[in-house]
């Protein structure tokens, strides 16, 4: 198993910290895990993406040139990975901000609303959980539950009451994915 | 069974040094490894472990702490990216004559000057040559992943309280700010000053019932007993060169060529290299660990049983310097590199494998 996934949109979205929990999750599977950010200042404001590579055999290039998944949040970062990704590989995106909708035909599409689910949850800071959980439903890479398990070893105990919020927002994602 | 977890690479140069019972750390803030400094301050090893976390005025300022420092027999580390490192060079020439051990982390980004934040190794000739003036050498130890990241300050300590000469880890932006899977070495508890006197008898620690103190100077204006210094210190490189070459080697047994890269484009050169290997062509890897000393002999046998070599680095062409004196004229070394924060994905140093060695397309 290896699964080799850019996570793209603006900073600010939670781009980053999605992709650290679902490496926390590999984690918890005992899975081998690579996270690599971008960095710098094209985070403030600009674009931010981190490619999560998770495998059960050793990893070696933590820098890659195509992607199994792509999970896209906005326009610029869909014109900067809709073509590095694998043939037969998956886009998953956001279609708020998206004004040109993907071209490619040779891979799985997903559209999600998960902006719009956000509103509805009134919870904007839900939103990266959101789009995990479909995510998630559409490649199981890790099951919930070690999304659970890694998000209470990484939380300080008194953030441990967010826990169920961020668990009906994965939920809600999974959902989200007809 | 220590705990596994999942750690940037510069957080796990803090956890590990303090794992290592390491005395002090002086630092001065700087992009891409300000999380060293960072989570120093976040896990106040002054209440656990004693150990003095500093954040300096200056990179001059905390070089020369270190120096202090490590003079008193304590073990002390200070951590940089390029710019910082180019500050603290007189401070590491002042150690290594000095003869003493220390830790100094350079976690590369592009330059020149201010340059970027990016990854780069474009310090290779500054950390393995002699940055400073001098002749003197660092032992250079070049980081692929997470788990080095922590475990090289364990080496790194150990190498320099070995042979009294400052140790360097030579890493760049990438494992700096990726994160990885770590097993964190086993705890060691911080020496008392008892066992301090007793293990490094050359160390400033007052008259301690000798008579006399110890006193560190780098200063001898007679030439004769400086050349002597000098050749005290050669004696050690020599001795280190002989002892201390790491190196790593992947699928070199049957290669027909070999890339040779250190650091985090090792790995990427690998997955270059499975690629290449799925459409047939017998390619190898050697992965510098330790840059100095430099794995020269192995390279040279490399040299010997293979067609031609590409040295891969995120610089305009500085290791490879150190490939062709190694191999000496006996194969062909090519460079590819990108510069200025830019890294090369692994299709790229296909192509550029590919290009070099157009014979060994199938």
């Amino acid at each position: 198993m290896k699964e080799e996934i850019v996570i793209a949109g603006f900073g600010g979205q939670g781009v980053l910290s999605m992709g650290k929990i679902l490496a926390y999750a590999a984690l918890m599977d005992d899975l081998e895990v690579t996270w690599m950010p971008s960095y710098g200042p094209e985070q403030r404001g600009g674009t931010a993406n981190v490619t999560v590579i998770i495998s059960d055999k050793e990893i070696s290039s933590p820098v890659l040139n195509s992607y199994d998944t792509a999970v896209i949040l906005n326009q610029q970062s869909l014109d900067k990975f809709e073509a590095s990704i694998k043939p037969g590989g998956t886009l998953i995106y956001d279609s708020y901000g998206i004004h040109h909708a993907p071209q490619r035909t040779d891979i799985n599409v997903y559209r999600i609303d998960a902006m719009e689910a956000a509103f509805e949850m009134e919870s904007a800071k839900a939103y990266n959980m959101i789009v995990l959980g479909s995510l998630l439903k559409i490649k199981p890479i890790v099951p919930i539950e070690s999304v659970i398990k890694g998000l209470k070893k990484t939380l300080p105990e008194r953030h441990h009451h967010l826990i169920p919020m961020n668990e009906a927002a994965i939920n809600r994602g999974m959902d989200l994915v007809k | 069974m220590e705990e596994k977890r999942l750690l940037k690479g510069n957080e796990a140069i803090a956890l590990a040094a303090i794992r290592y019972g390491a005395d002090g750390y002086f630092g001065y803030p700087i992009t891409p490894q300000s999380e060293i400094l960072e989570t120093l301050e976040a896990e106040m090893p002054w209440e656990t472990t004693g150990m003095v976390v500093l954040q300096a005025e200056s990179e001059v300022a905390a070089i020369n702490m270190v120096y202090a420092g490590a003079a008193c027999g304590k073990a002390v580390f200070t951590s940089s990216s390029s710019p910082g490192v180019s500050l603290k060079q007189e401070g590491i020439s002042y150690i290594a004559a000095g003869e003493l051990p220390a830790l100094i982390v350079n976690v590369m980004r592009g330059g020149p000057g201010l340059g970027t934040i990016q990854p780069s190794q474009a310090d290779y000739f500054q950390a393995t040559k002699g940055g400073g003036h001098g002749d003197y050498h660092l032992i250079v130890l070049a980081p692929s992943s997470v788990q080095e990241m922590a475990d090289f300050v364990y080496l790194g300590f150990d190498l320099a309280f070995k042979y009294r000469t400052p140790a360097m880890i030579l890493a760049d932006g990438i494992v700096g700010q990726m994160m990885e899977k770590v097993v964190l070495p086993p705890a060691r508890a911080r020496r008392t000053d008892e066992e301090i006197a007793a293990q490094c008898p050359w160390a400033v620690t007052g008259k301690n019932g000798r008579g006399h103190s110890n006193v560190m100077t780098t200063l001898e204006l007679n030439s004769e007993l400086m050349e002597k210094h000098n050749e005290h210190y050669q004696q050690t490189y020599r001795l280190i060169e002989e002892n201390e070459v790491r190196y790593q080697e992947y699928y070199t047994e049957d290669a027909e060529y070999v890339i040779v890269a250190f650091g985090s484009v090792a790995r990427i050169c690998l997955k270059a290299i499975e690629e290449a290997r799925q459409q047939g062509v017998k390619v190898g890897l050697i992965r510098p660990i330790t840059l100095w000393p430099f794995p020269t002999k192995r390279i040279a046998q490399l040299g010997a049983q293979t067609k031609g070599m590409l040295c891969v680095e995120l610089n305009a062409g500085q290791m490879i310097e150190d490939v062709r004196l190694a191999v000496n004229g006996t194969v062909p070394v090519y460079h590819f590199g990108r510069m200025g924060g830019i890294v090369p994905t692994p299709q790229e140093v296909l192509d550029a494998f590919n290009e070099k060695f157009n014979e060994a397309k199938m």
